[in-house]
């Protein structure tokens, strides 16, 4: 793979959690400015090339580059100053209020003696507006609703100011409403410049939402692209083991795809149809 | 939605306070809780001094601490009183922080020192030295060892690709009711006399202690202090997860080395000096953290009520059922049993 001159890359991974592998020899480039989504059927190593790409699992061959150096050579808070992870699961402190919660996020711009700059206050208050949550700022995270936590955690990444963000699984655990809400976020966070990399597990709305879309199964990358350029039926078939139907997605016009029906109903609007 | 404040919720919103290039942001609740601590921690400590089968006045007692007092009170004071009263200040202050470096590395109440065996480690080294006829010091040495070695050995069995909190939990419960064995097969081995030194110092006592005790323990608390005060933000990050702190640019494994050599030294170090005082480690933290009402664990916060618990433990022990003199052990459990009783109860709701 050359030398790309993306700012985020990885070449040659191997990835493994002790002694097994996940991954073997994998290139992937993280376009500038995109809104990357890594799909593949469960256990295809998306998620563990998200953490290697986080510098959160050393790789066994290869490595993850960062503005042109070797990610794990770099200070780790300098890192975090320019790549922010939301991870899948996060524990809440208990108490922790949403104001002091995000707040947490400014830890890689701190030091013992500067704890609370003014750049701090104006990035936690930017982060709380951008993700609706500042009316939030006394409550306790405890409380909230699952979508309203993601909107905290994240506006928690957000805080950290890190021109990259990854994002392991972001819509996991909620509801559709509160999936779209995260996700048109995350899209809102894209068009203001900066580069989202996100593990999705659903592909409608990896196609709606990607700019570049990495699809993986059994720890390669199967097809990357702009999804209306590399969704087709052959692939998902080939990566999913999915018969299907591709259609013009009518809100935005990307990919929709149609799961095959195990058994072709005559009569579509019968829905009450026992096995 | 409703604006209402939640429980637990601070009221006043933090304010920053910036000279120069320098900023820090307390919680208001925590600052005017430890300056609390502090005052009641004096006033404890000055009462213990005062009072007694001699009573001293506070201000003679004042006078003595600065140098200028009678020689009968400096003598009571400087000679007798003092070194208890700053012995028991520095091991509940020692207690408490290491109760708090493990259970926010275990990210668990229940993983305090004195339930994943550390100070049953600390007891068994104490009990072998007293049997094996050695002195105060030797006693002392034998609870650091046993502490430092249980320690190394919890560690080492919980070990699997770094070290989960709920593994170290079990693993240490486990091993506390092995060395609880352990001991009490060693004090039905030893002689009648021997048996009756190990179990007077097992209930945890600071009777008789003199700055031959309080200075061990100083030195250790003044060298691990700034290692406390250096981990304690980052640990804050780790309770949130090992990823979103090292998302943070947090060296995970270093920061929890550092804290796990300064817990065990403290435990160690504190047990050493006073026996095995139960529940100190774990009533500390958690009482700590309720009256701070902070999200997780304080370094601070935690080593001031550690040493305020101690010492009026203490101080309630000597004058509470006078003549009759209590070891301080013996009021920590209780008053740590009911607390932790409380405790339960209201997380039922």
């Amino acid at each position: 793979m050359p030398e790309s001159a993306a700012r985020l890359s990885g070449s040659g991974l191997t990835l493994a959690y002790d002694q097994r592998v996940v991954a073997e020899d994998l290139d992937v480039t993280i376009p500038d400015e995109s809104f990357t989504v890594i799909i593949g059927p469960n256990a295809c190593g998306k998620s563990t090339l998200l953490r290697a790409l986080a510098r959160m699992l050393r790789p066994r061959a290869g490595a993850v580059h960062l503005d042109g150096s070797v990610i794990t050579s770099l200070p780790s808070k300098e890192v975090a100053r320019r790549l922010g992870l939301l991870p899948q699961t996060s524990i809440v402190p208990d108490g922790i209020t949403v104001a002091d919660l995000v707040a947490r996020g400014r830890y890689p711009h701190q030091r013992l003696m500067r704890q609370w700059s003014r750049a701090d206050e104006a990035a936690v208050a930017e982060a709380m507006r951008a993700t609706d949550v500042a009316e939030l700022a006394e409550r306790i995270v405890d409380e909230l609703s699952g979508g309203q936590r993601q909107r905290v955690w994240l506006a928690m990444a957000l805080a950290q100011e890190t021109p990259i963000l990854l994002l392991d699984e972001p819509t996991t655990f909620l509801d559709i409403s509160h999936q779209i809400e995260v996700l048109d976020l995350c899209a809102d966070l894209h068009e203001a410049g900066r580069t989202m990399v996100a593990v999705l597990h659903d592909l409608n709305q990896a196609c709606r939402y990607a700019t570049h879309l990495v699809v993986m199964r059994a720890g390669r990358i199967v097809a990357e692209g702009e999804p209306s350029a590399i969704v087709t039926p052959e692939l998902v078939e080939r990566v999913f083991d999915l018969r299907c139907e591709i259609i013009a997605d009518p809100q935005t016009g990307t990919p929709l795809v149609i799961p095959e029906a195990r058994r072709r109903a005559a009569a579509p609007a019968v829905l009450a149809e026992g096995p | 939605m409703t604006l209402s404040p939640s429980p637990g919720s601070p009221g006043r919103p933090r304010r920053a306070v910036r000279l120069g290039p320098w900023s820090v942001r307390p919680a208001p609740r925590a600052l005017s809780v430890c300056l609390g601590l502090v005052v009641v921690g004096f006033v404890v400590a000055v009462l213990a001094i005062s009072t007694g089968e001699f009573t001293v006045p506070v201000p003679d007692v004042l006078h003595a601490l600065f140098g200028q007092g009678t020689p009968v009170a400096e003598l009571i004071v400087g000679k007798l009183r003092a070194p208890r009263v700053v012995t028991g200040l520095l091991v509940g202050a020692a207690f408490g922080m290491s109760g708090a470096i493990f259970q926010s590395l275990t990210r668990n109440p229940l993983g305090s020192p004195d339930f994943i065996g550390f100070t049953a480690g600390a007891s068994t080294g104490g009990i072998l030295a007293v049997v094996s006829g050695g002195t105060a010091l030797h006693v002392a040495g034998g609870a650091l060892a046993g502490c430092v070695a249980t320690a190394l050995l919890v560690y080492g069995l919980a070990f699997r690709r770094g070290v989960q909190g709920y593994r170290l939990v079990l693993v240490g419960i486990g091993a506390n009711a092995l060395l609880v064995a352990v001991n009490s097969y060693l004090l039905t081995r030893a002689n009648i006399n021997d048996a009756a030194t190990a179990g007077a110092w097992l209930t945890g006592s600071l009777s008789g202690r003199g700055w031959d005790h309080a200075i061990p323990v100083g030195v250790a608390v003044a060298v691990l202090l700034p290692v406390c005060a250096y981990v304690s933000r980052p640990m804050r990050m780790i309770e949130m997860g090992d990823d979103a702190a090292r998302a943070m640019g947090i060296g995970v494994e270093r920061v929890r080395a550092a804290a796990v050599v300064a817990g065990v030294l403290l435990c160690g170090v504190a047990t050493a000096a006073a026996g095995p005082v139960v529940f100190v480690a774990l009533a500390a933290p958690q009482l700590a953290r309720r009256l701070a009402r902070s999200p997780g664990v304080t370094m601070t916060a935690s080593a001031l009520t550690g040493a305020v618990l101690l010492t009026g433990a203490d101080l309630a022990g000597q004058r509470l059922f006078a003549p009759v003199q209590l070891p301080v052990g013996v009021l920590t459990a209780a008053i740590g049993g009911v607390y932790l009783a409380l405790l339960l109860r209201k997380d039922r709701h």
